[in-house]
C-alpha cells in the first residue's frame, strides 16, 4: 500500500510527548501507593523499604496460618417455604423492559435465588432482538444501590407510607391552584391512563412531560410524534448532529437497524453510506464514511442549503466542506426513496426543513414507517418552560416529579428552585436523594423498575411488559401504587394493566395474559398509548427561534453511559471509558487541536468558560481530534455536589447551565462569552494509551469499491521470508499444535458491524464479577475491564510524516473501534512464562487462568503481545478503599455466583466466559445431546447490540462461526498480529467503509 | 506422613504374622471362603433377565429404560421404592406383574380419577395406604411404558440405598476380601499367645544365660581373657557419647518434628470427619437409612442443579404434618415455620469459593452415587463429612473414573475417537476432567 493509514490512539501518541513514551515502555507504574494514607504522593514512594515487606511478608504469614487454623462455622440456611420455580444453583429468566429517558430494550433479566444478576437482550421483540445499551446492561446495579431510598421522607426525615398517605391526600383535596404532574416521557399506556384518571381525579391538572434532553422541535415539526426512521431501508444516511448510535431518540433499536445495511460478505457486496455533520465527534460520528465537522450555528444554513440543493442548485454554505457536501447531495438526489436525513437540532426551523427534505427524497413510508413513529421522547419544552414560570407566579397548587429532576437538569434550574418553594404540595417520586428530590416536602420513593409491574409502547404497535423479578426491597412503592392509593382506589398497578391489556386481548384472556408476560412483548399491531395532546402543540417553525452566535460555541452533549444523568451514581457507568475520548469518572471540556494551540492549552488544563447568561462552568480540557474548530463540548450528566449520591459527588461539572432557553426552546449548545485558564490543572482519567500498539499492524480496514473489485485484496496478510520464499507464519512454529476433539471455542469480530458503543466490555464487566477500581487506579493505569474497545483514529500518511495537503491528522481523523479481549493464543507467550503453570490451555482452545495457583509474577502480562491481562493490585472486595458495590452486603448481591471473586495479587482476563460454556455443556449432557450452536454465547456475544461478535464451536461445521471463518478466509478475516504466530482463535474481519 | 509409614509397617507386620500363623494352621484360612461372594451378584441382574420374557415391555432397550430410570428417579423415587419396600407409597417391584398395564396408565395420569370411579383396586391401595393421594403426572403414554420398563428390569433394585439390616452382614464381607484382615477376630487371639510366647522365650533365655555365667564363674577354670568375656558389662554411656549416635537421634528428631509439622500444615482447613452439632437432630440414618427415603426426596436440585439443596421445611411438613408431630425436635421446625424464621443448618462441606462443583455433572451425567463422595450417608445419625474434599481426592477420581458414557450422544464421537487413539480407559482426565478452568473460574 502506498498510502499508508496511520493510526494512533490519542494526541499523546501522534505527538509522541515524553510522559507518553515512558508509559510506553513501562507496562506496570511499579509503585505501590502505600504512603497514600500519609497524605504524600504515591510517586514518592518508589522504593518500599526492603524490611518492612519482610516484616508484613512474616507477620502475614503467621497471621495467615493462625487464621486459617480454625474454620470458621459456616451457616446453610434453607428457604422456608421454597418458592417452586426457585431452584437454587438455577438460573431463571423473566423477560422484562428497561426504559430510561429514551433508552429503550427489551430485556431478559437473569436471576439466581431471586436476585436479578443480568441483563440481556429479549430476543422476541422486533425492536431490539439484539444487545442492550450499557446503561440496560448497567441498570441491575442500581437496584442494590446503597443509597436507595428505603422509605418515604417528609420534611427530610424518614417516615411512614399511611403517614405520608394521610398528608399528600389531605393537601391534595385543600389544594389552591393547579396540579401539576412532571414526567420524563411516560411510553407506558397504562401509567398515561392513570395519571389522566388522577388528573380527572384531582381536577385543574395538567401532566408536563419534561426530558432533560429532549427532542422538542422534532416533536413539533412532525406531529408531536417521532417519524418511525428505519436506517436499515437507507442506502443514504445524511445526520446533521444526531448522534442516533449512541444517545439520541432510540439508540439500541437504531443501532440494529443501521448495521443491517453495514454488514457485507461475499454474498452481499453493498452496504449504506453515512455522512455526519457535527461539531463534538460523537459515537455515530465515529462511524460514519463521511464526516463534516461544523459548528451548531451552521446547522440552520447546513439544511437550507441541502433542501436547496435537493431541488436542484443551491451550494455548500460557508464554511463547510464543499466536497463532501456536493457529494451528499449527488447520493441524496440518486437515491430518492432510499435516503434518509435526520438531524440533532432542538431549532424547530431546522427540524421543519429536515422533514421536508425527507419528504423531497420520498422517504416517507420507505425509509421512515409512518404507520410506526417512536414515541420515546415527548417532553415538551414550552410546557416545561410555560410551567416554570407559573410556578415562580404561585399559580401552582401541588408538584409532583415522576422521573424527572429539573433542580438539576433543566437550563433554568435555579427558577425551579425559587419556584419550588411557592408550591403549597411538593413531592417526588424519586428512588435516590436527587436534587429535586432533596428540595420537597414528600418523598414517595418509586420502586425500582426490576421490582414493578408496567408496561411499554416505545414504537406505535409494538408493546411490551415489565414485570418485577424481585419484591421490594425496601419499603418503597411503585409510583403507579401510590397515584392508586391517592386516586382512593384498591386495585394494585397488576390489576389496573392486566385490565387495561383486555383491549388489545386476543381469545382467552388468561392465556393471552400469561404468554405476553411471558414473552415480554406483544407485537401483533394493537396500539394503546395515548398521547398527551400538548405534546403536539409546539408549532412548526420556519424561522430560526435560535439566538445568534458568533465567537466560541459550546455544546452540551449526552453521553452513551450517562445519558441525562440519572443513573451518575452507578460504579460500573462512572468506570466505562467514553467510546471515543475512552475517559472515565468525570466529564472535560472538548476543544479542538488548533484552538487548544492558540490559547496555549494542554489537556488537564482546568478551564473557566462562561456563557453569555454569565453563567460559569469549570472543567478540565481535553483536546479532541474531530471537534469542529471554534467549539467546545461538555458532557450532561456530571456535576453532582449531593451526599446522596456518593459515587457521582464531586465529579465534574454540570453542564446544563450552558445550554440556552430561547423562544420557548431548549437549545443545547450556547455562545460562550470567555473561555479562559484558571492555572489549575485536573488530570482526565483516560484509558485510551494504556495499551499502547507501538505502531503495529493490528486493525485493518479498506473501502468498499476494493473489496467489490476483489474481496481477497482488502486485507493485508503477512508473510515471512524463508529461503524457501513467503510463507505463513503459522507454518514456521517451535510449538507442537494442540489437537482438539470435543470442542474449540472461538470468537469471530466484525470490524465492520461494531459501532463502539461499550455494551459488552459492561456486559463482561458484570458477568465476570469485574472489580470496579476507582479515579484514583485508572489513572495508575490498573483498570481491571476483561474486555476493552480500542479506539484508534487514523489518518492518510502519503509519505512517512506527510498527510494530506494542508490537514493535521488530529483535525478530523476517521475513527475505528476494535474490541480487545484475551485471544485465547493456541500458541500462547503467556503460557509458556508463567512459572507456577497457573496459565494454560485446555483441550477446547481455551487459554485457562486458575487464579489461586497465580503468585502474581506478571510475566504473563509482560510477555502477552495484545495487552489484555490485568492484575490485581488490591483486595477490591470489602475494601473501605473502593467503596463500590463489592463493599456492601447489597451490592454484593448482583455478583455473579458462578465466578469466583479474585483476590489480591493474582493476574485475571478474559476466560471466553468459560462458566457459560462449562454450563452450557453439562445441560447439553444431561439432555443426552450435543450442545446446540447458540446455545453457548459469551457475555459480549450476546449484549452487542450490533451483532458484531460471533462465539461458537469451531468443530462444529454447522455451526454460524464456521460457515463465517469458511466464507471469509483470505478475504476479511485475519488475526492481530500474525507475524508472531500466536495463532489466536480470536478472529477479526476487516472493516469495510464505503467511501464517498 | 510419619503416621503412614507407621500404617504401612503395621500392616507389613500383621501380614508377616499372618504368614507365619498361615504355616501353622490353615483353619484360619478355611474360614473366610463363603464371604466374598455374598454381594459379589447383583440381585437385580438376574431378575431382569427372567423378567423380561414375561411382559411386552421393551425391557431390553437400554435407551428407553435409561429415559425410564431418569422419570423414575426425579418424579416417582420420593414416595416409590423400585424394590419391593414401603415408602410413602408401595413398592412397585412386580407391578408389572399385579396390574394392567391400561390400569396402570389411568392410575398415574390421574389416580383420583378412578378412585372416584369406583375402582376396586385404586380404592384398594388407596384405603391401604392411609389416603395419601398420588399426584397425577401429565406423562405420555411412552414415557410411563418406559418407566415401567425401567421399573421390571429391575435396575432400579440394585440402586436402592442399602438397608441398615444387612449392613452388619455386609460390613464383614468387605472385611472378608481383605487378604490381609481375613483372620478377623483370631487375630487378636494369636498376636497375644504370640507376644506371650516371645516373652517367656526371652526370660527362658536370659535365664539360661545367667545359669551358665553362675556355671562358669563358680569353675573358676577361666583365664583372665575368658573371665573377661563371660563378665563383660555392657556400657551404656558409651551410647550417650557417641557422636554417631547424638547426630543419628538429633537427625530423626528433626525429620519427625518436620514431618509432623508439614503434616499439620496441609491439614489445615481440611475437616474430613468434621461433625458438628446441628439445630435438629435429623438422622439421616432413619430418613434414607430405615425408610429409604430416597436422597431426592429432600435435596430436590441433585439431579438439575449446582446444589443439592438442603430441603426447605415444607418438604418436612410433607410428612411431619402427620408423622411424629409430638417429637420435640420436629416441634423446632413447626416453631420455625411459625416464628417465619428458615432453619439455620451448620454447613459441613466447605468447599472454598474458588472451587466451583456442581452435583448434576457428578449424579445426573455421571451417575455417581452420592455415598462415593458422602460416604454411608444411610448410616449416619449425626452427619460427618467423609470425604476429604481436597483438590488431590477429586483429581485422583477424575484420573481413575471412567465416564459415564453410555447413551448420552454428547459423548459418542469422542467415545470412538478415544478408542482410535488409546486402549486405556475413557477417564473423566482424558476428556479434559483435569484442566483448571473445568473447576477454577
Amino acid at each position: 500500500m502506498q498510502d499508508r493509514i496511520k493510526y494512533w490512539k490519542g494526541i499523546e501518541e501522534l505527538e509522541n510527548t515524553p510522559e507518553f513514551a515512558k508509559h510506553a515502555h513501562n507496562e506496570f507504574p511499579e509503585f505501590l501507593p502505600i504512603n497514600e494514607a500519609k497524605g504524600e504522593s504515591p510517586s514518592s514512594t518508589v522504593t518500599a523499604p526492603r524490611r518492612d515487606f519482610l516484616k508484613l511478608l512474616g507477620f502475614g504469614l503467621a497471621a495467615a496460618t493462625l487464621a486459617s487454623c480454625e474454620a470458621p462455622v459456616r451457616k446453610a440456611i434453607p428457604y422456608l417455604n421454597k418458592p417452586v420455580d426457585v431452584e437454587p444453583g438455577v438460573a431463571n429468566w423473566y423477560a422484562s423492559t428497561y426504559f430510561s429517558h429514551g433508552d429503550y430494550n427489551s430485556i431478559l433479566v437473569k436471576t439466581r435465588e431471586g436476585r436479578p444478576i443480568k441483563i440481556e437482550p429479549n430476543p422476541t421483540s422486533s425492536v431490539t432482538p439484539l444487545g442492550t445499551s450499557p446503561r440496560a446492561q448497567a441498570s441491575v446495579l442500581n437496584l442494590y444501590d446503597n443509597n436507595r431510598l428505603r422509605a418515604p421522607f417528609i420534611k427530610g426525615k424518614e417516615s411512614d407510607w399511611a403517614k405520608l398517605d394521610r398528608e399528600v391526600m389531605s393537601k391534595l383535596s385543600s389544594v389552591n391552584g393547579k396540579v401539576v404532574l412532571v414526567s420524563s416521557t411516560v411510553i407506558s399506556p397504562s401509567t398515561k391512563q392513570l395519571i389522566d384518571e388522577f388528573g380527572v381525579k384531582t381536577g385543574n391538572f395538567e401532566h408536563v412531560v419534561y426530558d432533560a434532553n429532549s427532542v422538542s422541535a422534532l416533536l413539533g415539526a412532525n406531529g408531536g410524534v417521532i417519524p418511525g426512521y428505519d436506517f436499515s431501508k437507507a442506502n443514504i444516511i445524511v445526520s446533521i448532529g444526531a448522534d442516533f448510535l449512541g444517545s439520541w431518540i432510540a439508540p439500541t433499536p437504531f443501532s440494529k437497524q443501521y448495521i443491517q445495511n453495514r454488514k457485507v460478505s461475499a454474498d452481499k457486496k453493498d452496504m449504506s453510506r453515512h455522512y455526519q455533520f457535527e461539531t463534538i465527534l460523537s459515537l455515530t460520528g465515529a462511524n460514519a464514511d463521511v464526516r463534516v465537522p461544523i459548528k451548531p450555528s451552521q446547522e440552520l444554513a447546513l439544511v437550507q442549503a441541502l433542501s436547496n440543493s435537493l431541488g436542484g442548485g443551491g451550494s455548500a454554505p460557508a464554511g463547510i466542506d464543499s466536497k463532501a457536501f456536493a457529494a451528499a447531495v449527488k447520493d441524496l438526489n440518486a437515491n430518492r426513496g432510499k435516503a434518509l436525513v435526520v438531524s440533532g437540532s432542538n431549532d424547530p426551523a431546522v427540524q421543519t426543513l429536515v422533514a421536508s427534505i425527507n419528504r423531497t427524497l420520498g422517504a416517507e413510508g420507505t425509509t421512515i414507517d409512518t404507520a410506526a413513529p417512536y414515541f420515546v421522547k415527548q417532553g415538551n419544552d414550552a410546557q416545561m418552560l410555560r410551567f416554570i414560570d407559573e410556578m415562580n407566579a404561585g399559580s401552582i397548587g401541588a408538584v409532583f416529579f415522576y422521573k424527572a429532576n429539573p433542580a438539576y437538569d433543566h437550563p433554568l434550574a435555579d427558577k425551579v428552585v425559587s419556584g419550588l418553594k411557592k408550591v403549597g404540595l411538593t413531592v417526588s417520586f424519586a428512588e435516590i436523594m436527587d436534587e429535586t428530590a432533596s428540595l420537597v416536602e414528600y418523598v414517595a420513593p418509586d420502586n425500582n423498575y426490576l421490582e414493578s409491574w408496567n408496561d411499554f409502547e416505545p414504537k406505535k404497535g409494538f408493546l411490551s411488559i415489565a414485570q418485577p423479578a424481585i419484591s421490594p426491597i425496601f419499603t418503597t412503592r411503585q409510583m403507579q401504587d401510590s397515584l392508586l392509593t391517592w386516586n382512593g382506589s384498591s386495585d394494585t398497578f397488576y390489576d389496573y394493566i392486566r385490565n387495561n391489556w383486555r383491549k388489545v386481548a386476543t381469545g382467552d384472556f388468561n392465556t393471552f395474559w400469561e404468554k405476553s408476560v411471558h414473552d415480554g412483548v406483544l407485537e401483533s399491531g394493537a396500539t394503546m398509548l395515548r398521547l398527551n395532546p400538548a405534546a403536539a402543540t409546539a408549532a412548526a417553525a420556519t424561522t430560526s427561534a435560535r439566538p445568534a452566535a458568533s465567537g466560541i460555541e459550546a455544546v452540551v452533549y449526552e453521553k452513551i453511559q450517562m445519558g441525562p444523568g440519572y443513573d451518575a451514581n452507578n460504579p460500573w457507568l462512572q468506570e466505562m471509558g467514553d467510546p471515543i475520548t475512552k475517559a472515565t469518572w468525570g466529564n472535560y471540556i472538548t476543544i479542538s487541536r488548533s484552538d487548544a494551540e492558540a490559547g496555549s492549552i494542554v489537556q488537564g488544563d482546568v478551564l473557566r468558560l462562561t456563557t453569555t447568561g454569565g453563567k460559569t462552568i469549570e472543567a478540565p480540557a481535553l483536546i479532541q481530534p474531530g471537534q469542529a474548530v471554534g467549539t467546545v463540548g461538555i458532557a450532561m450528566g456530571y456535576g453532582r455536589t449531593l451526599d446522596t449520591m456518593p459515587v457521582a459527588k464531586g465529579l465534574g461539572a454540570n453542564a446544563f447551565p450552558v445550554a440556552t432557553v430561547a423562544n420557548n426552546s431548549v437549545f443545547f449548545n450556547g455562545p460562550v462569552k470567555q473561555l479562559e485558564k484558571t492555572g489549575a490543572t485536573s488530570e482526565i482519567a483516560q484509558m485510551q494509551t494504556h495499551h499502547t500498539i507501538m505502531d503495529r499492524l493490528v486493525v485493518q480496514e479498506n473501502t468498499l469499491a476494493k473489496y467489490v473489485e476483489n474481496p481477497k485484496e482488502v486485507t493485508e496478510y503477512i508473510r515471512l521470508t524463508t529461503h524457501a520464499g513467503k510463507v505463513k507464519p503459522s507454518t514456521i512454529s517451535l510449538w507442537d499444535d494442540y489437537e482438539y476433539k470435543n470442542h474449540h471455542w472461538g470468537m469471530v469480530v466484525d470490524l465492520n458491524s461494531c459501532i463502539g458503543c461499550g455494551a459488552c466490555t459492561l456486559s463482561c464487566h458484570i458477568e465476570n464479577n469485574v472489580p470496579v477500581v476507582g479515579k484514583a487506579e485508572v489513572l495508575n493505569r490498573r483498570e481491571m475491564h476483561w474486555m476493552r474497545i480500542d479506539r484508534y483514529y487514523s489518518a492518510r500518511e502519503h509519505k512517512e510524516g506527510e498527510y494530506d495537503v494542508m490537514e493535521h491528522p488530529a483535525d478530523n481523523p476517521t475513527v475505528i473501534f476494535q474490541p480487545m479481549m484475551c485471544q485465547h493464543c493456541n500458541h500462547a507467550p503467556c503460557e509458556t512464562v508463567c512459572p507456577v503453570a497457573a496459565t494454560m490451555h485446555s483441550s477446547e482452545g481455551i487459554n485457562q487462568m486458575a487464579y489461586n495457583r497465580c503468585v502474581g509474577t506478571r510475566y504473563c502480562a509482560n510477555n502477552c503481545p495484545y495487552k489484555v491481562r490485568r492484575f490485581n493490585w488490591f483486595a477490591y472486595a470489602n475494601n473501605d478503599k473502593f467503596d463500590y458495590n463489592m463493599n456492601n452486603d447489597l451490592g454484593k448481591m448482583v455478583l455473579n455466583p458462578d465466578v469466583v471473586v479474585r483476590a489480591r495479587g493474582v493476574m485475571e482476563k478474559c476466560s471466553f466466559c468459560v462458566q457459560r460454556v462449562q454450563l452450557g455443556k453439562l445441560e447439553a449432557k444431561r439432555e443426552n445431546r450435543r450442545p446446540k450452536d447458540g446455545e453457548i454465547v459469551s457475555a459480549c456475544a450476546q449484549s452487542c447490540p450490533t451483532d458484531a461478535i460471533i462465539f461458537g464451536d469451531m468443530l462444529d461445521p454447522e455451526s454460524r462461526i464456521s460457515k463465517v471463518l469458511a466464507r471469509e478466509q483470505g478475504e476479511r478475516a485475519f488475526h492481530v498480529l500474525e507475524e508472531i504466530n500466536t495463532q489466536p482463535n480470536v478472529t477479526y474481519l476487516t472493516k469495510i467503509r464505503n467511501l464517498a | 506422613m510419619i503416621s503412614c509409614i507407621l500404617k504401612a509397617t503395621q500392616k507389613s507386620l500383621i501380614a508377616f504374622l499372618f504368614a507365619v500363623t498361615a504355616s501353622f494352621g490353615a483353619w484360619a484360612q478355611a474360614s473366610d471362603q463363603e464371604t466374598p461372594d455374598a454381594h459379589g451378584v447383583t440381585p437385580g441382574a438376574t431378575q431382569g433377565a427372567t423378567a423380561s420374557s414375561k411382559s411386552g415391555l421393551p425391557v431390553d432397550d437400554p435407551a428407553i429404560v435409561s429415559a425410564g430410570e431418569t422419570l423414575f428417579k426425579n418424579n416417582c423415587a420420593s414416595c416409590h421404592s423400585a424394590g419391593s419396600n414401603k415408602l410413602v407409597g408401595p413398592g412397585l417391584e412386580g407391578v408389572t406383574q399385579r396390574r394392567s398395564q391400561p390400569w396402570l396408565l389411568k392410575w398415574i395420569k390421574n389416580s383420583q380419577a378412578l378412585i372416584q370411579a369406583g375402582d376396586p383396586e385404586a380404592v384398594a391401595i388407596y384405603e391401604e395406604f392411609k389416603k395419601q393421594a398420588m399426584p397425577s403426572f401429565a406423562f405420555s403414554d411412552d414415557e410411563i411404558v418406559s418407566i415401567l420398563a425401567f421399573i421390571e428390569s429391575g435396575q432400579g433394585v440394585a440402586q436402592a440405598p442399602v438397608g441398615p439390616t444387612d449392613g452388619g452382614e455386609r460390613g464383614e464381607g468387605e472385611i472378608g476380601t481383605d487378604a490381609v484382615g481375613a483372620i478377623g477376630p483370631y487375630l487378636d487371639i494369636i498376636l497375644v499367645v504370640l507376644i506371650v510366647v516371645l516373652i517367656v522365650l526371652v526370660v527362658t533365655m536370659l535365664l539360661i544365660t545367667s545359669l551358665l555365667k553362675n556355671y562358669l564363674n563358680k569353675n573358676k577354670e577361666l583365664d583372665e581373657y575368658d573371665y573377661e568375656v563371660v563378665n563383660q558389662r555392657f556400657d551404656f554411656s558409651k551410647i550417650y557419647r557417641s557422636k554417631a549416635v547424638r547426630t543419628l537421634v538429633t537427625l530423626i528428631f528433626v525429620v519427625v518434628l518436620l514431618d509432623l509439622s508439614l503434616d499439620y500444615a496441609m491439614g489445615v482447613g481440611i475437616q474430613e470427619g468434621y461433625q458438628p452439632k446441628q439445630p435438629i437432630a435429623f438422622s439421616h440414618k432413619l430418613h434414607a437409612g430405615d425408610h429409604q427415603i430416597n436422597c431426592n426426596y429432600c435435596h430436590t436440585t441433585v439431579y438439575k442443579s449446582r446444589s443439592a439443596s438442603i430441603p426447605s421445611a415444607n418438604i418436612c411438613m410433607n410428612c411431619h404434618s402427620q408423622i411424629k408431630t409430638e417429637s420435640a425436635e420436629i416441634q423446632k421446625i413447626y416453631k420455625a415455620v411459625e416464628r417465619n424464621r428458615p432453619i439455620e443448618w451448620v454447613r459441613i462441606h466447605n468447599l472454598p469459593d474458588l472451587a466451583y462443583f456442581n452435583h448434576s455433572q457428578h449424579t445426573q451425567v455421571g451417575g455417581i452415587e452420592c455415598q462415593t463422595c458422602h460416604g454411608p450417608i444411610q448410616e449416619m445419625e449425626v452427619v460427618a463429612q467423609y470425604a476429604p474434599l481436597t483438590m488431590g481426592w477429586c483429581i485422583d477420581c477424575h484420573r481413575e473414573t471412567p465416564l459415564n458414557t453410555k447413551g448420552n450422544g454428547y459423548y459418542d464421537n469422542l467415545v470412538k475417537l478415544h478408542e482410535a487413539s488409546s486402549d486405556g480407559a475413557f477417564t473423566v482426565t482424558s476428556n479434559g476432567g483435569a484442566e483448571c478452568s473445568k473447576c477454577h473460574y
